[in-house]
């Protein structure tokens, strides 16, 4: 006996807008039985999870916090994973855009330089994090390097940069030999009381239509589409492979970029190790829980981003491991794929049964 | 081969195999439908049928790669299962398949013992082939690597790995398509000699005069069922066509008479280095194609064919500008859009995947080759409702038939999805238009609707190149002819002027070089 998936003929495109929904549920009711088995009350852990976080002001301009990075960074990603380019160094992208991002606020400090530091450090963070996807991007149009070793291992360099910035040259003289910088002077403002939630947070939105207009309505976003279904069908139509391989890299680090140095002036004031906690790699989940289109990444960094806050939460409230949450996030993506697959195909049992 | 004894006694005993009431489904789609075939020993029997008709899903069945929903099939009388293909070769059944799995970089002996059970030395083998090749007239030599040999010496590698196992039926699917008409007759004998020593071979093709020169049993397959069972020697070519298709064949109109005009579409010592390792370099390669004639690209697969296509197009740019002219200006450094501009048009081989982006919707599909030239797309932006009202009448002109309005182009059956990719290009009326393989694997009525849309084109003044493995195909409506064997191509030949057994020479490379005709 063995399993064999057959192709769907038709699928409704309502079957794919209620897989990831229907994937979300298995995936909470996995999780239940994973708690229950750790001799935990699932109903005491759902209601911390979810419902608390959902239902507080604060849990919600959290959740809008967090979602933000990962929305930014999974809508640039969008763009090399529809042209099937895997750039998996979103978070050194992050990182270096956060560090050129915060030149302009870290030499403005106490000088009591205007507003306009901002706008410019946004440009600053978005074009070092372009900057620094270049490097896989061109290393694979020239001497063809996988683009998936080379961005991955850019990763690891950029942490270094940092900790050696703010361990070293950027380190705070008054800050009692903490690797961190002095606090920025240039944040971004807060939206509401009693919570983080601040102006960058609707750069998301704002970045998500203007990705759906450019994947479905430009030509360049047909090219990547094309680029990503049919190499040789986009070499036909004249699109140039290079071209492509530069320009959505561009793109990918210039989001990862800009959400760095959001994160820096939005929430932390500061450079110092850690400021990522694995964003860069968390919105390749979210990318793919959004099936690569604008508004399902918009879901898939709210359901991320609620994962998190509520581990968190569960951490402090139920004593339970955060570890859950990494294991959460993985069975969601698992549960994600699968629902993928099963739209796509049937599940049939072959026996050996004779004709 | 083994265990054969004379022809004779095996007429009136059960036949060697016999499949009965044969039902396969995938889905919806039933591809064989109540299949009834028997096949004797020391018989050639022609299996007939058009793409599609269900010939490979049966055969699949007879070696074991697939399994009926129902049906029996009967092995000397016998009931048996052949669960994989380690069944069907354990009962004596061999297959030499259509498209070769052959390691390149690996000899000849090397590629026959991979197939052997283990434990037989190199030289022991080497010996075996010899024997066997002398024995069939399948002369091969053991140590040579495979990349460095033609289609036809890779063909003998696998039927010579078939025999190796003493099968006792022998299915062989298109054997010739591969192959020059020179080395289909040295199949032939082969194939000849087989079954005077009592094997049964089970021969696949759509070929029609090949079936009544070699076989004295053929059963004819339409739309997954039998629709004859034949003798073929007793047949004329006609009546099989028409059994096969369904219908009297379509034949194409010749255009009326028309004048050519000037030289529209050009290549001057075009040579280029290929891409992939193993690829076929462009040798010097010189055509002059003019408003209002069709020049048939003749050759036996992978001898350059798709590196001509390639720099035709301007997927691959020539080194020098006047290499490729169109319209008298040089276009050698244009890419396909620039050269698309010029008013040239492309069909690629491959419908799916190069011609077309197979999930992607047939509007999507004709911004793919549209997009240059106006109409579809503007300042960057794609101008969808455009693209469909193309597409819709793109569809309704070339009769392409869908479920719905704007599918996945990859939902589409190959002769509709072909039609398609060609009106695309035909409606934009081109200047020159150059198709690789216009009609391969397309069912006959859209082979027919696409042949006539090719001779229409060029009696309204354009110049057509068509690039085709299908001699029958050029000889129906190329006006010259020219051959490419290993990136060189030869003069082209009036198609009234020259016969099969010349072209036959050039696919082979064996003709003279520089013949004085033009």
């Amino acid at each position: 006996m063995r399993l064999e998936l057959v192709p769907r003929g038709d699928v409704s495109p309502w079957a794919r807008v209620l897989a990831p929904v229907a994937a979300v549920i298995a995936a909470v009711l996995i999780g239940g039985v994973v708690i229950a088995v750790m001799g935990r009350s699932p109903a005491a852990a759902f209601q911390v999870y979810f419902v608390d976080t959902l239902s507080e002001s604060w849990g919600l301009q959290e959740m809008a916090v967090k979602a933000t990075p990962l929305l930014i960074i999974a809508v640039g990603l969008s763009f090399c994973f529809r042209a099937s380019l895997w750039n998996i160094g979103a978070e050194g992208q992050f990182i270096i855009g956060a560090l050129v991002g915060s030149i302009l606020p870290l030499y403005t400090a106490g000088s009591g330089a205007g507003f306009w530091v901002i706008p410019l450090a946004l440009v600053m963070g978005a074009l070092g994090g372009l900057a620094y996807a270049m490097i896989p991007a061109l290393l694979r149009v020239t001497f063809g390097v996988s683009e998936i070793l080379s961005s991955l291992m850019l990763v690891y360099v950029a942490d270094l940069v940092l900790d050696y910035l703010v361990r070293g040259p950027w380190r705070d003289p008054k800050g009692f030999n903490f690797p961190q910088t002095v606090n920025f002077d240039a944040t971004l403002p807060f939206l509401a009381d009693g919570g983080r939630l601040h102006a960058g947070v609707l750069l998301g939105p704002v970045l998500v239509l203007v990705a759906w207009f450019v994947i479905s309505r430009t030509l360049f976003g047909f090219g990547v589409r094309v680029a990503g279904e049919a190499p040789k069908a986009a070499r036909f139509a004249g699109f140039d492979a290079n071209r492509m391989v530069l320009a959505a890299f561009a793109i990918s680090g210039a989001a990862a970029g800009l959400a760095g140095v959001l994160e820096v002036l939005g929430q932390i004031g500061q450079l110092k190790p850690g400021i990522s906690s694995g964003y860069g790699f968390t919105a390749i989940t979210v990318a793919f829980l959004g099936r690569l289109h604008p508004l399902g990444m918009v879901f898939g960094a709210l359901v991320v981003a609620l994962t998190v806050i509520g581990g968190e939460s569960a951490q402090i409230a139920l004593k339970l491991p955060l570890d859950l949450t990494r294991t959460f996030q993985g069975v969601l993506l698992m549960c994600v794929l699968a629902a993928d697959a099963l739209v796509s195909y049937r599940v049939r049992i072959v026996t050996m049964a004779r004709a | 081969m083994a265990g054969a004894s004379g022809r004779e006694d095996q007429r009136d005993g059960p036949p060697l195999v016999s499949l009965r009431g044969i039902v396969k489904r995938f889905g919806t789609l039933t591809a064989n439908d109540h299949v009834d075939l028997d096949i004797r020993a020391g018989e050639i029997h022609a299996l007939l049928g058009e793409n599609g008709a269900g010939k490979s899903t049966l055969v699949k069945i007879l070696f074991g790669l697939l399994q009926p929903n129902e049906g029996e099939i009967r092995w000397q009388g016998q009931p048996v299962t052949l669960a994989n293909p380690e069944d069907a070769g354990r009962l004596g059944i061999g297959m030499v398949f259509q498209h070769f799995s052959l390691f390149d970089n690996l000899t000849v002996a090397e590629n026959i013992a991979v197939a052997l059970p283990k434990g037989e030395d190199m030289r022991s083998i080497a010996a075996r082939i010899a024997s066997v090749g002398e024995r069939y007239g399948l002369a091969l030599e053991p140590g040579r690597p495979v990349w460095t040999l033609s289609a036809g010496e890779r063909q003998r590698i696998e039927i010579v790995r078939a025999l190796l196992r003493e099968p006792r039926l022998l299915i062989l699917d298109e054997p010739t398509s591969v192959l020059t008409p020179q080395e289909a007759d040295t199949l032939f004998v082969t194939l000849e000699k087989l079954a005077a020593g009592g094997c049964g071979l089970l021969y696949i093709t759509h070929r029609l005069e090949e079936v009544k020169r070699l076989c004295s049993g053929a059963t004819v397959m339409r739309a997954g069922k039998v629709v004859a069972a034949c003798d073929p020697r007793q047949e004329s070519v006609r009546r099989l066509a028409s059994l096969m298709v369904g219908s009297e064949v379509m034949e194409v109109r010749a255009a009326a008479a028309h004048q050519l005009g000037p030289v529209r579409f050009e290549l001057n010592k075009l040579s280029l280095a290929p891409d992939e390792i193993h690829g076929v370099a462009l040798k010097g390669v010189d055509l002059a194609v003019r408003g209002g004639e069709i020049v048939g690209v003749a050759g036996v697969a992978g001898n350059g064919q798709a590196e001509l296509f390639a720099a035709m197009s301007g997927e691959s740019r020539a080194e020098k500008a006047g290499a490729v002219r169109i319209d008298g200006a040089d276009a050698g450094r244009d890419d396909i859009d620039a050269r698309r501009r010029r008013k040239a048009a492309f069909v690629p081989e491959e419908r799916n995947g190069h011609a077309a982006a197979p999930r992607l919707t047939l509007s999507e599909n004709v911004v793919l080759s549209r997009h240059a030239t106006g109409g579809v797309a503007r300042h960057g932006l794609v101008d969808a409702s455009a693209a469909k009202a193309v597409a819709a009448e793109i569809s309704r002109v070339f009769d392409v038939r869908k479920g719905r309005v704007d599918p996945p182009a990859g939902t589409l059956s190959g002769g509709n999805l072909q039609k398609f990719v060609v009106g695309r290009e035909i409606l934009r009326e081109p200047g020159v238009l150059i198709v690789n393989q216009p009609t391969w694997g397309v069912d006959a009525g859209a082979a027919a609707t696409i042949r006539q849309a090719l001779i229409d084109l060029a009696a309204r003044g354009a110049a057509v190149v068509v690039i085709s493995q299908d001699l029958d195909e050029i000889f129906a409506i190329a006006d010259r002819i020219a051959v490419i064997h290993d990136g060189h191509l030869s003069a082209t030949y009036p198609a009234r002027e020259i016969d099969r057994e010349k072209i036959g020479l050039l696919m082979a490379g064996t003709a003279e070089e520089r013949p004085h005709a033009a």
